[in-house]
């Protein structure tokens, strides 16, 4: 598998404050990568990054061999990354049409994708007249990723996407994610249960103090969940 | 996004206030002839105050600079060059879009509670240099345009603004495109990129949007609206003034649109006609009018707390846009 997304010695700061050091990683085509970490460890910074949201002060970030650390943020989406941020984030006001609408807008081909993704979330389509800000908790998750997946990304980052939801909505978003992987779309995860990584990841980078400290295979984490105790506390 | 029933109904609907307007012309009395020729004006600076506050989300308490632009742009070369009446108003919108152009540049680096102080310095800025210049503008006295420079004559084609009825018409014209411009802009893909900025501007940025840009685009094209009215008014109704590029006339547009319904096309229209003929009415009674008008707006704010307008889509309409 060649590289989808290659992070090398990426230094960040909010303020003056270094939240990560030097960290680096590498997501491969198609694989779905899985950041874990106790809280702070600088997980979520880390997809921010990718994004644009937080600058970059050393090191690359490269989607294939583009450089995105000196793209303007608008424009990694264009490049190829979406963001699916923590707490979902929905334009609350729109309805859930409205939302993939705007999504859509800057995608040429609209019809065709809107079809693809409300496939892939056919519970959405019942809901397209809905308030998004009245959906449940699960709903939310989900027109949150079709709203990502409106880019047609290369990449796609979910950030805690499984958080407070019911166990049949966490199930439905694992299935999502292990289509998105069948259909050759990158996926760096992060996520705080260990069961749901174990099921969908393919490789678990451990995230401590700002640095990507191991990357190992889900069989292996498997075979010794004292990775699990020494970098997230819990196993 | 909506479907095609809606935006039918959504288009009869502003024909129809537009038709109800026209109609009005034959029937009102002549004071409120007058009135509400002035109020569609006035909306006019409403609806180019929504635009940015109601649609973008950006508070601002600056929009009488760009009234003021306009004003001034129109007044200033119909009487001391003594342009004819669309070169004077075309100066009016130039002036608007050069004045919103730079200081959406400027502004947009701040957002938030900074945004509107920032908004409100220039505008101070602004209302100061119609001092400065008195020797032009005549500071708070202002300048009256005369009847000549209020006439167009085309050909055989005649056109008196000093007359009630194409002054009527006139605004209700100025007032007419400007309804169903904004209504093209909010319904378009710009108009929905402003609302998910309002909502969220980093998950707007986040599906690719360059929010600065389309905040800027906001700016300039809510400046110019301002600056239309301001044209307008000075063209229409021959006076003008420092008084209205004062603090007052940036947050009586904020009042109107919050009356009216924010991010609502005709809640400006309502905001502002309910305000003129409320502040009217009482002041006719006392002179204590101002308490009136503050439990009145009291009362508003708390059987509709979005707005007129605002609260009957939230409620019972909703397909208004």
């Amino acid at each position: 598998m060649s590289d989808a997304l290659t992070i090398s010695g990426l230094n960040c700061f909010y303020g003056e404050v270094q939240v990560l050091h030097g960290l680096s990683l590498t997501l491969k085509k198609g694989e779905v990568l899985c950041l874990l970490g106790r809280n702070g460890a600088g997980k979520t910074t880390t997809l921010k990054a990718i994004m644009g949201l937080v600058p970059a002060r050393a090191g690359s970030i490269k989607l294939g061999e583009r450089q995105l650390t000196t793209l303007a943020a608008h424009d990694v989406p264009k490049a190829g990354v979406a963001y699916v941020p923590q707490g979902r984030r929905l334009f609350a006001e729109m309805t859930v049409a409205e939302n993939i609408e705007i999504g859509l807008m800057t995608r040429a081909k609209g019809k065709a994708t809107r079809d693809a993704v409300l496939d892939l979330f056919p519970l959405l389509r019942d809901r397209l007249g809905q308030r998004s800000g009245t959906l449940s908790g699960g709903e939310q998750q989900m027109l949150a990723m079709a709203r990502a997946l409106c880019l047609e990304p290369e990449v796609l980052l979910l950030d805690e996407p499984t958080e407070g939801l019911m166990p049949s909505m966490i199930a439905k978003i694992r299935e999502t994610v292990a289509k998105l992987r069948e259909r050759g779309v990158s996926t760096i995860l992060v996520e705080q249960r260990v069961d749901a990584v174990l099921s969908v990841a393919d490789r678990v980078t451990f995230i401590e103090n700002g640095r990507a400290r191991e990357t190992v295979s889900v069989e292996a984490l498997r075979a010794d969940p004292a990775f699990v105790q020494r970098y997230v506390g819990v196993g | 996004m909506r479907g095609g029933n809606s935006s039918a109904k959504v288009f009869l609907l502003h024909i129809a206030v537009i038709g109800i307007l026209f109609a009005l012309n034959f029937i009102l009395p002549e004071y409120h002839h007058g009135v509400l020729a002035r109020v569609m004006v006035l909306s006019v600076v409403a609806m180019g105050y929504n635009m940015l506050f109601g649609y973008a989300g950006l508070l601002s308490l600056g929009h009488a600079m760009f009234f003021a632009a306009g004003l001034y742009g129109a007044g200033l070369t119909a009487y001391h060059f003594g342009w004819a009446m669309p070169a004077a108003f075309a100066a009016g919108l130039v002036s608007g879009a050069v004045l919103s152009l730079a200081i959406g540049l400027l502004a947009l680096r701040t957002t938030g509670v900074a945004f509107m102080i920032v908004t409100m310095m220039f505008a101070q800025v602004c209302y100061l240099l119609t001092f400065y210049f008195s020797e032009w503008t005549r500071g708070d006295d202002g300048l009256v345009l005369g009847q000549e420079t209020r006439r167009l004559f085309i050909g055989d084609f005649y056109l008196d603004l000093t007359h009630p009825a194409t002054r009527y018409m006139a605004a209700l014209a100025l007032f007419s495109v400007v309804l169903l411009i904004t209504l093209f802009i909010v319904r378009s893909a710009h108009g929905r990129v402003l609302v998910a900025i309002r909502e969220n501007e980093e998950r707007t940025k986040m599906l690719g949007y360059d929010t600065f840009a389309n905040k800027l685009v906001a700016v300039v094209v809510s400046g110019v609206i301002c600056a239309s009215a301001g044209a307008a008014y000075a063209l229409l109704f021959g006076y003008v003034g420092s008084s209205f590029a004062s603090v007052q006339y940036s947050i009586l547009p904020l009042l109107w649109v919050l009356l009216g319904g924010a991010a609502t096309t005709l809640g400006p229209f309502v905001g502002a006609l309910f305000m003129y003929y409320v502040v009217d009415i009482t002041s006719s009674y006392t002179s204590a009018y101002l308490l009136i008008v503050g439990v009145a707006l009291i009362l508003l704010v708390l059987y509709f707390p979005k707005g007129i307008l605002g609260t009957i889509r939230e409620r019972w309409i909703r397909w208004l846009p």
